[in-house]
C-alpha cells in the first residue's frame, strides 16, 4: 500500500512542500514513514526524534494541520487516499525541514523559581505526604515537554508574545511547583507579572493537543489564575494585606 | 583554527541522561565550571524511558530490607562476576540518592503512611523499587534537569562528540559538532566524564533510540581505556512484538511486578517449568503463592516471572523455538487476569501502569485491562563498558571518567531491573565529585590542533563522496542485522566469526559512506559518523563473546551451555593494541573480601 507524504523542506529563510510516495504497512506510525523516506529517498531530511514510544516528546510536528507526536500517530488514523501533510511546529523559529528551534522553552523554564522544599517534617529527616496529595502534581509531572501545547496556543502562535507569556507548558510547570506538597516557594507574583498568566483566555486548545492528556486548563491554569486573582484583584484581601493582617 | 568555536570548562560531561546530569550537578556543587553536552535536547535521553523504578533499600515497605540484602541480590543477579566494590557502594548509597531526589522535588508514589512507596521487581528479594507509576525515568530526569539548569552548568544541546582530545596520555577535552549548524566545537577540559549510555542501536530489535551507538565506549577505547564485560548484553524479556513498527519497544517489568503472568500459545504458564537452582529457595511453589507475593504478602515467595531478565528472556525464546509462541513470534503477557482476584482491576491496572495502558492502546489497539499483550525479547542494555575505579569512576586514562551504562562493573553478567537508575545516581555523583577533584588538582592540558584538524577532516569526508558514496542508513541496517542474527541471545562461535567478517566488510563500506546536502541538521551525515562507533562496539561484543566459552547471565553460548567456574574468576577485557588491532585478554576478578563474601553466603 502506497501513501504520499507532503513534507515541508526548507529552513528559516523559506521552503516548499515536497511529495514523497512510500509503502505503508499495518501498524505503522507517521515517524516510521518519515524514517523510510529518509533512508530511501531523502537522506538529509531533518527530523528530531528519540524514544519512538511517546515518552520523550521530541518528534512534535503538524500532521494534516494538527499538532501531534509523529511516533504516536498511526497511519490508520489518517486518510491515505490523499497526501498526508507533515510540517514543523509554527510557534517556534524554523531550523530545517521538520525541526524547529525550541530553545526559547528552555530559557523560559530558567525564569521560574525552582523547587524550594519546606523543612523535613519527619523525625528521620524526610517528609510524609499522602498519595492523594501526590496525585494532583503527578498529573502535571507527566509532561514530556513536547511543546505541542505551546505550538497550538494562539498567544504564542498567532500573537508571538513569547516575551510576555510563558505559555501552557510552563503554567503547568509552575502549577506542579505551586501545588507540590513540599514546596514553600511563592510564584504567584511572577505569574501575574513576568509570566503573563492573564494572556491566557482559556480556549483549552492546549488541553486538546496534549499527548499525555493533562487537563492543562482546568487543573493547572485556572487554579493558578484564581490564586492570582485572590492575591491581586480581591479588594478585601488587598486591604487586609496592606494593614498587615495576612 | 577560525572554523571552530572553543569552550573552556574544568569538567566536561558528555551525555545528559541520569548519570551525566547527576555528575554535572555534583561537579558544579564542588565549585568547578561544568559543561554538559548531549546528542538530543535536554531531558530526552534514554533515562526518560525507564519505567519500573529505582532500586534502593529504603525498607519503607518491608523492614527486612537493608543494603546487605540489596548487595547480595545484585551479586546473585550478576552471577558473581560483578565488581564487588561497586555493588557494595551502590547498595549502601542508593537510599541516600533517592531521598536526595525527593529533596530536589521528585514526587514518588506513597505508602499509606506517607513515605516513598516501593514495588517488587525481578531478582530483588523485597519490594525495593521507588517509583512513579510506570514513568519513573521521566521523574528522575526531569528532577535532575530542573536542578541542573539552576546550578550554573553550561548545557550544549544537540551536540555530538566525535573524538576525545588527548595531551600526552591524559584527556584534554573533546571535539564535537552541533546538529543545528553542523559546526565544530572544541571543548577544553581538565577532566571529562563519559555518560553516553549504551549500544542498543547495534541491534535490529531494541528498546534503544538512535542515540545509543556506543559513543562513550568507542571514545574511551580510542583514548586507550580498557573495556570489560562487553559480552554481557541484556535482552529484556518483554518488548512489544506487534505491529512490526513497534517491535522492540519496552514493556516494563512492572507489569509482572503487579501480577502479570507469561503464558504460551497453549495457555500454559511456562515460567514454573524451569527455575534455576540459585533461585529455587526464593521462588513460589504455586501460582497462589506467587500472586500473594505480588500483593505484598511477606510470607510468600516471588512468582517465577520475576526471575532475572537473562533467564526469563531465554525461557521465552525456548517457548517460541519449540513452536509454542504466538503467530507474531512472541508469547503472551497477561495482566488482565487479575480481574479474577481484584475488584476494580481495570482501574487498578490503569493507575499502576498508565503508560503501558496508553502505549498498547495507542500503538497496538490492545486494551491491556481486557486482553494479554504479545511480547518477546528486545536488546535493552549492556552490562559491559569502560573499566573504572569503583570509588572514583576514573578509567585507566588520567582525567577520563565514566558513569552509568557506559561504565562496567556494577552489574556483572546481568543487571537487575531498577539497578540502572540507582547506578546512574550513585556513580554519576561519584564521577562528578572525583572529576571535579581531578580538575582542581591537575594543571590545564593543552589541545593539539593537529588532532582537531584530523578528526574534523575525517568527520567531513562523507560530504566529499556525496551521492557516489555508500548509503549510511543501509550500512547501519546491515550492522543491526549481523548483530541481531549472529551475536544475539543464543550464540555459537561459527556465527560470531561470521559476524566479525561482516563487521570487517562493513567497516570498508563505512569508510566509503557518502552524504548529500548541507551540514545543517543532516541526519544522513550524523548516521555516517555514528557508524565507526557502532562497528567498534559490535566488534568488542563479538570478540569478547567468542572468548567467553561458557554461558553466564546475559551471555549464552549454545556451544558451551554450562557455566564454567574457571570463567567465573575472570573478566574479558578489550583494548587497542599497538598495531591498532583489538586485543582480547582474560583478567582475574579481584576476590570478594571476607566480610562481603559472608553476606553473599548468608543470603544464598
Amino acid at each position: 500500500m502506497k501513501a504520499t507524504f507532503r513534507i515541508w523542506r526548507g529552513d528559516g529563510s523559506g521552503g516548499v512542500f515536497k511529495d514523497y510516495a512510500t509503502d505503508v504497512a499495518e501498524g505503522m506510525v507517521v515517524l516510521d514513514a518519515i524514517h523510510r523516506i529518509q533512508a530511501e529517498q531523502a537522506p538529509d531530511l531533518a527530523v528530531r526524534w528519540n524514544c519512538k514510544a511517546g515518552k520523550c516528546g521530541s518528534c512534535s510536528a503538524e500532521i494534516n494541520g494538527s499538532p501531534r507526536l509523529m511516533c504516536m500517530t498511526r497511519m490508520n488514523a489518517l486518510k491515505i487516499d490523499q497526501p498526508v501533510t507533515v510540517e514543523p511546529m509554527k510557534a517556534f523559529p524554523q531550523l530545517r525541514d521538520l525541526v524547529t528551534d525550541v530553545s526559547w522553552n528552555y530559557r523560559v523554564k530558567k525564569t521560574i523559581k525552582p523547587f524550594t522544599p519546606k523543612p523535613p517534617d519527619a523525625a528521620d529527616g524526610t517528609w510524609r505526604f499522602e498519595q492523594r496529595d501526590a496525585d494532583r502534581v503527578q498529573e502535571f509531572r507527566k509532561c514530556i515537554e513536547c511543546f505541542l501545547c505551546q505550538d497550538v496556543c494562539h498567544v504564542l502562535r498567532e500573537h508571538s508574545l513569547h516575551e510576555q507569556f510563558i505559555g501552557p507548558r510552563f503554567l503547568v510547570y509552575a502549577a506542579a511547583l505551586e501545588m507540590h506538597p513540599l514546596d514553600a516557594g511563592d510564584r504567584v507574583g511572577d505569574l501575574e507579572a513576568a509570566h503573563g498568566i492573564g494572556y491566557c483566555n482559556i480556549t483549552k486548545c492546549c488541553t486538546t493537543v496534549c499527548p499525555e492528556n493533562i487537563t492543562i486548563t482546568d487543573n493547572a491554569i485556572i487554579p493558578l489564575k484564581e490564586r492570582v486573582v485572590d492575591r491581586f484583584y480581591d479588594p478585601l484581601g488587598r486591604l487586609l494585606r496592606v494593614i498587615g493582617v495576612t | 583554527m577560525t572554523d571552530y568555536q572553543t569552550f573552556d570548562h574544568d569538567v566536561l560531561v558528555i551525555g545528559a541522561g541520569g548519570a551525566g546530569l547527576r555528575a554535572a550537578i555534583e561537579a558544579a556543587a564542588a565549585g568547578v565550571t561544568v559543561g554538559l553536552t548531549c546528542k538530543s535536547l535536554l531531558g530526552k535521553a534514554h533515562t526518560v524511558m525507564a519505567e519500573g523504578g529505582i532500586a534502593a533499600a529504603l525498607a519503607n515497605v518491608d523492614d527486612r530490607d537493608n543494603w546487605r540484602v540489596h548487595f547480595a541480590d545484585t551479586m546473585r543477579g550478576g552471577q558473581y562476576v560483578n565488581n564487588w566494590r561497586m555493588a557494595e557502594l551502590h547498595a549502601r548509597e542508593a537510599p541516600e540518592r533517592v531521598r536526595e531526589l525527593e529533596a530536589w522535588g521528585a514526587v514518588f508514589d506513597r505508602t499509606p503512611d506517607g513515605r516513598i512507596l516501593q514495588r517488587n521487581f525481578g531478582g530483588h528479594r523485597y519490594p525495593r523499587l521507588a517509583h512513579v507509576g510506570d514513568r519513573t525515568g521521566l521523574e528522575l530526569i526531569r528532577t535532575l534537569q530542573d536542578r541542573a539548569v539552576h546550578a550554573g552548568i553550561d548545557v550544549h544541546m544537540e551536540c555530538t562528540v566525535v573524538t576525545l582530545l588527548m595531551d600526552s596520555g591524559r584527556v584534554a577535552g573533546a571535539l564535537a559538532y552541533d546538529r543545528e549548524r553542523g559546526r565544530f566545537r572544541i571543548f577544553r577540559a581538565r577532566a571529562v566524564v563519559l555518560a553516553t549510555g549504551g549500544v542498543g542501536r547495534g541491534y535490529k530489535i531494541t528498546s534503544n533510540s538512535w542515540e545509543y551507538t556506543g559513543d562513550g565506549h568507542a571514545l574511551a577505547y580510542r583514548a586507550g581505556a580498557d573495556l570489560i564485560d562487553m559480552e554481557y548484553v541484556q535482552f529484556h524479556p518483554t518488548g512489544m512484538v506487534w505491529p512490526p513498527s513497534v517491535r522492540g519497544i519496552l514493556v516494563t517489568e512492572g507489569v509482572r511486578g503487579e501480577g502479570g503472568i507469561l503464558v504460551n500459545s497453549e495457555g500454559r504458564r511456562f515460567m514454573f517449568d524451569d527455575i534455576p537452582e540459585a533461585y529455587r529457595a526464593q521462588t513460589a511453589d504455586t501460582e497462589e503463592e506467587g500472586w500473594r507475593y505480588t500483593q505484598g504478602d511477606k510470607n510468600a515467595r516471588r512468582p517465577p516471572e520475576l526471575l532475572t531478565r537473562d533467564h526469563v528472556a531465554r525461557c521465552i525464546v525456548g517457548e517460541i523455538k519449540a513452536g509454542r509462541g504466538t503467530p507474531h513470534g512472541g508469547v503472551l503477557l497477561d495482566i488482565s487476569w487479575i480481574a479474577k482476584r481484584l475488584p476494580n482491576a481495570a482501574e487498578h491496572i490503569r493507575r499502576k501502569l498508565p503508560s503501558m495502558y496508553h502505549q498498547f492502546k495507542q500503538l497496538a489497539d490492545i486494551d491491556i485491562t481486557r486482553e494479554p499483550m504479545e511480547v518477546g525479547p528486545t536488546t535493552h542494555y549492556i552490562m559491559g563498558g569502560v573499566r573504572v575505579d569503583a570509588d572514583t569512576q576514573m578509567s585507566s586514562v588520567a582525567g577520563l571518567f565514566a558513569a552509568g551504562e557506559c561504565a562496567a562493573g556494577i552489574n556483572g553478567a546481568n543487571r537487575l531491573g531498577g539497578n540502572s537508575l540507582s547506578d546512574l545516581l550513585v556513580f554519576g555523583k561519584r564521577a562528578g565529585e572525583h572529576a571535579a577533584r581531578f580538575a582542581r588538582e591537575w594543571p590545564s592540558a593543552s589541545v593539539d590542533s593537529r588532532q582537531v584538524e584530523d578528526a574534523s577532516r575525517q568527520a567531513l569526508a562523507p560530504f566529499d563522496r556525496g551521492s557516489n558514496g555508500k548509503n549510511p542508513y543501509a550500512i547501519q541496517e546491515q550492522i543491526q542485522e549481523a548483530m541481531q542474527n549472529l551475536v544475539g541471545i543464543v550464540r555459537v562461535e561459527d556465527e560470531m566469526r561470521q559476524a566479525l567478517a561482516e563487521i570487517d566488510r562493513l567497516r570498508t563500506e563505512a569508510a566509503q559512506a557518502g552524504v548529500v546536502g548541507h551540514r545543517e541538521y543532516n541526519a544522513g551525515w550524523h548516521t555516517s559518523i555514528d557508524l565507526a562507533n557502532l562497528l567498534l562496539v559490535s566488534e568488542a561484543i563479538a570478540r569478547s563473546a567468542i572468548e567467553r566459552r561458557e554461558s553466564r547471565g546475559g551471555h549464552y553460548r549454545d556451544d558451551y551451555p554450562q557455566k564454567d567456574p574457571a570463567f567465573g574468576r575472570v573478566s574479558i577485557a578489550v583494548r587497542r593494541g599497538g598495531d591498532g588491532e583489538m586485543q582480547v585478554v582474560q583478567e582475574p576478578i579481584p576476590p570478594v573480601p571476607a566480610e562481603l563474601a559472608s553476606i553473599i553466603e548468608e543470603m544464598k
